[in-house]
């Protein structure tokens, strides 16, 4: 279990209690500003908190060795960057440097994350001559091929079609069923509403709601964190969202 | 041993012996050795190609490795401040008079790149952060550069002025073994230094926070850095001056070649830099020049800046 206690970070967090399950799809939405990225950041052991703790199965992150952190919970940044044009093999290869395996094993956890992610044909190709879709599945296959327990993605799906969003997601959902946290930023509510099993609502650096997506999402909850006047239309698991 | 470093290796091999029988006297290699060419070989030519071997690679790997920190194909090892650092410390040596002797100049060289290394790293703070780095260091290299440039305009001769210029051309002319035992365990202690920093390069790759989250600890791989940089550039400056453009070209040159990781490209680079320093130092021995011998500071500048130029202007055609 991921759990958050009294996350203080002034100015961003105020307060936030978390307890996050493996084998979910964990979304965490909000207006701008809402501290969504601080909280994920503070998930990942990478932002400290004023007060507060992140423990991984009862283990304070805080005391983890970075590596031993780093094997457990991988992590997606908002803006992925690739400084030199690797291939894709190379990047995902990236992914194991926590580890320190053999090349043996490196190569057969980066095979199996290409494997998952439908890239064994772009395996070779530079990262520059990848389309948008095939680009974040590489870069989350780096991710993958550090098999990492949690995997924490910060809107992950901006930049996306509604195509290579969906197969994405399916990716995610895929990793959660073989027992993998799954917690992802997520900006599009009908997307956080159809596809996530519990959705974390932030307000101001506050937890407005939790729980499962027809409750944390509930019309009168959008209106009170968002301020607009909306409607969900459409049956479960494929909602949408009239404004 | 990949490819590119048994590629290299090779090339140095043929053009290693190929360079001591340059120079303004040639040696016949099919000839019997005089005593006066034995001389020019094992006090002169010898010598000086180990010392550009030994310049070249250090130059060569601290400027992939800096390449790989800053995430910059345009980043050079100049950046951090600390050939600045180590020239101030020369040209001080000449100011004082302190330079005619011994092993003073060397000396003083280090400990201008010794406190340039150390005023970097108490201005970085403890965060590590690359962009605070930088600035750190360019403000470095001014503060140093404007200082040389005091300390030029008050030379107490005329002769030390002189002296002080034509040394910061950066040359290998007249370098001895003395010079080489200075460099050799500066070089290659601040090659393993470099190397020892791969993993760290290679995971900010991916930028500082996915590099963290992959278990990254930017404080120590800032301190390698200093530490490899300052060992490799700052020996380098020592015994040869300012020698430029190195640091930025081979890592282009041996890119191609690896599978893009700055991890993997340190040791090829270095190899490559020795073997550029190399052949430039052997054509500016046998460049018919009046007055004398090209400096090798300024022959590595004439073909860096149109080279710095042309990776400018593929930059522009990409962003564009």
């Amino acid at each position: 279990m991921l759990a958050a206690e009294a996350l203080v970070l002034p100015g961003r967090l105020r307060g936030v209690a978390l307890n996050l399950r493996a084998g979910e799809v964990t979304a965490i939405c909000g207006p701008n500003g809402a501290g969504k990225s601080s909280l994920l950041s503070c998930l990942a052991g990478l932002l400290a908190p004023a007060s507060g703790a992140v423990t991984l199965d009862a283990a304070s992150l805080s005391g983890m060795h970075p590596e031993a952190r780093a094997r457990a919970l991988g992590y997606l940044p908002q803006t992925p960057e690739v400084a030199w044009d690797v291939s894709v093999t190379t990047l995902a290869g990236l992914g194991r440097l926590p580890w320190r395996t053999s090349a043996a094993e490196d190569a057969a956890a980066v095979e199996a994350a290409l494997m998952a992610l439908d890239l064994p044909t772009f395996a070779d190709r530079p990262v520059s001559q990848l389309s948008g879709g095939e680009r974040a599945r590489a870069l989350l296959a780096r991710v993958l091929a550090g098999t990492p327990r949690w995997l924490l993605a910060d809107e992950p799906l901006a930049n996306l079609d509604l195509a290579h969003q969906l197969a994405l997601l399916g990716h995610l959902r895929a990793c959660a069923g073989q027992g993998m946290g799954v917690v992802l930023v997520l900006h599009d509510l009908a997307l956080a509403m159809n596809h996530a099993d519990r959705v974390v609502v932030l307000e101001q650096g506050t937890l407005a709601a939790d729980g499962p997506p027809e409750l944390a999402l509930a019309e009168p909850v959008l209106e009170q964190v968002w301020g607009v006047t909306t409607r969900w239309l459409g049956e479960p698991g494929a909602r949408a969202l009239a404004v | 041993m990949t490819r590119p470093i048994a590629m290299l290796l090779a090339a140095l091999a043929l053009a290693l012996p190929l360079s001591l029988l340059a120079g303004r006297v040639w040696i016949d290699p099919t000839a019997p050795l005089g005593p006066e060419a034995s001389l020019i070989l094992a006090e002169l030519r010898l010598p000086r190609a180990v010392l550009a071997v030994l310049l070249g690679a250090g130059l060569g790997a601290s400027g992939a490795a800096m390449q790989g920190y800053l995430r910059n194909p345009l980043a050079d090892p100049g950046l951090f401040g600390i050939a600045p650092g180590a020239a101030l410390g020369a040209v001080l040596s000449f100011w004082t008079g302190w330079a005619s002797t011994g092993w003073a100049l060397s000396a003083f060289a280090l400990l201008g790149a010794a406190g340039a290394m150390l005023l970097l790293t108490l201005i970085a703070g403890r965060q590590g952060g690359v962009v605070l780095f930088t600035l750190a260091g360019m403000m470095i290299a001014s503060l140093a550069g404007a200082l040389m440039s005091l300390a030029i305009s008050l030379s107490p001769t005329p002769f030390a002025m002189s002296e002080i210029v034509t040394w910061l051309m950066g040359a290998l002319t007249d370098r001895s073994w003395r010079e080489v035992w200075i460099a050799a365990p500066l070089t290659l202690a601040g090659i393993a230094v470099l190397q020892m920093a791969g993993r760290g390069l290679d995971a900010l790759t991916l930028g500082e926070a996915a590099a963290r989250s992959l278990g990254l600890d930017p404080r120590r791989l800032q301190v390698l850095l200093v530490l490899g940089v300052g060992l490799t550039v700052g020996g380098g400056v020592a015994v040869a001056g300012i020698i430029g453009f190195v640091g930025l070209m081979v890592p282009h040159f041996v890119r191609p070649f690896t599978d893009g990781r700055p991890s993997r490209l340190i040791l090829p680079s270095a190899l490559a830099g020795a073997l550029l320093v190399l052949v430039a130092d052997c054509l500016c021995r046998v460049l018919p020049l009046a007055g004398g011998e090209l400096r090798l500071g300024i022959a590595l500048s004439l073909l860096g800046a149109p080279f710095f130029l042309h990776l400018l202007l593929r930059l522009r055609r990409e962003l564009v």
